[in-house]
């Protein structure tokens, strides 16, 4: 039986980029650890020598000529983020400035 | 005039009995009257709509129509919509405006529909109660305490009071189908591939499919005509043509072989649902359809599978929502760290959450084969039972949910009693293969549906079953009292 702790929660919200309140950490790891016992179920089947299913169809992804069918709408596309200048998209600052001479 | 089918409605506007414009503020004055009872619509796009309408007219005059000119339709507010909110039920996609339009509702709107506005959802189409919705939950015009289903929730309330005629969802696990047994309608998840995905917000992309949700089998198979078909923009639209749904409508029914998987008929399902099931199979007998109890021995493996391969797609999916080039972003973000991990938990609720961090356990570091790869070798076996059984049928029918629709608030505290109302619905999302759900009487007030399931491309011997089946039975054409 898996059980998620507090501490694995806090690792997976990380990976996923999720900020989850403090409080929160319990009801979710105790969640996800029913879940993830629902979903066992899956190991009553020895599947050694199934093929996995990734998809619903049995094809190879099509092919089309390198051809232009999209002309950049930058300015369209960009009207919708919640900030930007200069056709540049803004972040909070990733460089640090003590680690500048 | 709400009440009406496509077609009379088509002839109708065809003989100019009423306009396209006076039809739409039909619909409109019935969105405003009754809505505010049941919260499915999010967005109204009542000046658009008047506008498309009176285009309508014109082409009505010139001659230029096609069956569904000038017929009103709500879409599931999943679709990309150009220059109209498109929000997936969701705080992130709040302030989001589609610069684009998604290829089925654009075919729609080319056929010459009438856009009334964009329905509830859960969040993210995650959910079988529309509950997880960031504007609120939806009530069922049949019960106003009971939930409508989900994820489809909203065009399932809306399609059932009459607001619009048809509506369009999407099925990832059950999305259509679940609400339209829980509203007493038609509903229908055509194969894998059937209808492009373009403009449809990802959620599970392996297994998501957009369909219509209709008051007859007829009504909507005349919208499948129109949303299916080969899209170059979408890499896993199938080439297969398009047949014309509504011309096998009418085929007999005799010598048609119907497979019972014995495995659907367990003890989740409840007496009420059972005995219904059972009055469809004698009505089906006697239309000339031979029964045949089948084995889909994995059958019990599909909710666990499922519910590891959807959140697995869905937490790579929602990675685009990341607060910078559109949607929510959250107030001073300290870093960048901080501006995803705000945005995305200040915006994305609780059910979807959970499946993000589902989905990324299942695919981390050392996990990955025990439940990701693990999860789609089931899969293969479930898809496997399939085929063996249409050796020997054209096709299987089941209860679509073991219980009808439940009271709003019952169970959103615990996910997997949630996750249980999608049994008999998921595996055919696993398969890719085409299911409709349709009226089969009520219990205790509330309706109740009947599933079929078909081979692949078989969507017309769905839909002629389901319509033989309403020439016989009027369960789909009873209204909600108050509507």
């Amino acid at each position: 039986m898996t059980t998620l702790s507090e501490q694995d929660i806090r690792k997976i919200a990380h990976l996923a980029r999720l900020q989850i309140p403090k409080d929160e950490l319990k009801v979710h790891g105790e969640n996800l650890t029913k879940i993830l016992n629902f979903v066992e179920a899956i190991n009553t089947v020895d599947t050694s020598d199934i093929k996995p299913m990734a998809h619903p169809q049995n094809l190879a992804q099509r092919l089309r000529e390198d051809e232009v069918i999209e002309t950049n709408q930058r300015e369209l596309f960009q009207k919708l983020a919640p900030l930007t200048e200069a056709g540049l998209y803004l972040v909070p600052k990733v460089i640090n400035n003590t680690e500048e001479e | 005039m709400h009440t009406k089918s496509i077609k009379e409605l088509s002839k109708l506007l065809h003989k100019k009995t009423i306009s396209c414009v006076e039809l739409t503020k039909i619909f409109l004055e019935r969105m405003e009257k009754y809505d505010s009872k049941l919260n499915s619509f999010i967005t109204v796009t009542d000046e658009l709509a008047l506008i498309q309408a009176k285009n309508a007219d014109k082409r009505i005059a010139e001659n230029k129509t096609t069956p569904l000119t000038g017929i009103p339709i709500a879409h599931k507010d999943l679709f990309c919509t150009k220059d109209i909110k498109t929000s997936c039920g969701s705080k992130i996609l709040d302030n989001f405006i589609s610069p684009y339009e998604a290829t089925m509702t654009n075919k729609l709107k080319q056929a010459g529909m009438i856009l009334l506005g964009k329905t509830n959802m859960d969040e993210f189409a995650m959910g079988s109660s529309n509950e997880n919705s960031f504007y609120g939950h939806v009530c069922n015009p049949w019960n106003l305490q009971n939930v409508p289903g989900g994820s489809s929730g909203g065009s399932a309330a809306a399609v059932a009071a009459y607001l619009t005629p048809v509506a369009t969802g999407t099925d990832t696990g059950g999305s259509i189908r679940q609400p339209a047994s829980y509203c007493n309608l038609t509903g229908i998840k055509p194969t894998y591939g059937r209808i492009s995905r373009f403009g449809m917000v990802a959620f599970a992309s392996s297994l998501d499919q957009a369909g219509p949700m209709a008051t007859s089998a007829e009504d909507a198979a005349i919208l499948l005509n129109h949303m299916s078909g080969f899209d170059v923009q979408d890499s896993t639209s199938m080439q297969e043509p398009v047949l014309d749904y509504t011309a096998t409508l009418n085929n007999s029914l005799k010598g048609v072989t119907i497979g019972l998987p014995k495995e659907y008929f367990d003890e989740n399902l409840t007496t009420g649902v059972a005995v219904k099931i059972d009055n469809v199979l004698t009505e089906l007998e006697r239309l000339g359809a031979k029964l045949k109890e089948i084995t889909l021995p994995h059958s019990k493996l599909s909710a666990p599978a499922y519910y590891i391969i959807a959140p697995a797609e869905c937490s790579s999916n929602l990675a685009r929502f990341d607060g910078v080039r559109y949607g929510y972003r959250c107030k001073n973000p300290l870093d960048l760290e901080d501006l995803y991990a705000r945005s995305r938990g200040e915006g994305f609720g609780d059910e979807v959450k959970r499946r993000i961090m589902v989905g990324t356990y299942a695919l981390s570091s050392g996990y990955y084969d025990a439940y990701y790869l693990k999860a789609q070798k089931i899969r293969r076996l479930i898809a496997d039972d399939f085929k063996r059984a249409y050796e020997d049928v054209d096709i299987i029918l089941s209860p679509t949910t073991p219980t009808p629709s439940f009271a709003i608030g019952n169970s959103s505290q615990t996910p997997i009693e949630m996750y249980l109302n999608d049994i008999y619905t998921i595996p055919a999302n696993l398969a890719g293969l085409p299911a409709l759900s349709m009226p089969a009487g009520f219990t205790e007030g509330l309706p109740i549906g009947v599933q079929l399931i078909g081979n692949y491309f078989k969507e017309a011997n769905l839909l002629n079953i389901a319509h033989q089946y309403q020439q016989v039975t009027d369960w789909h054409q009873q209204i909600p009292e108050g509507f």
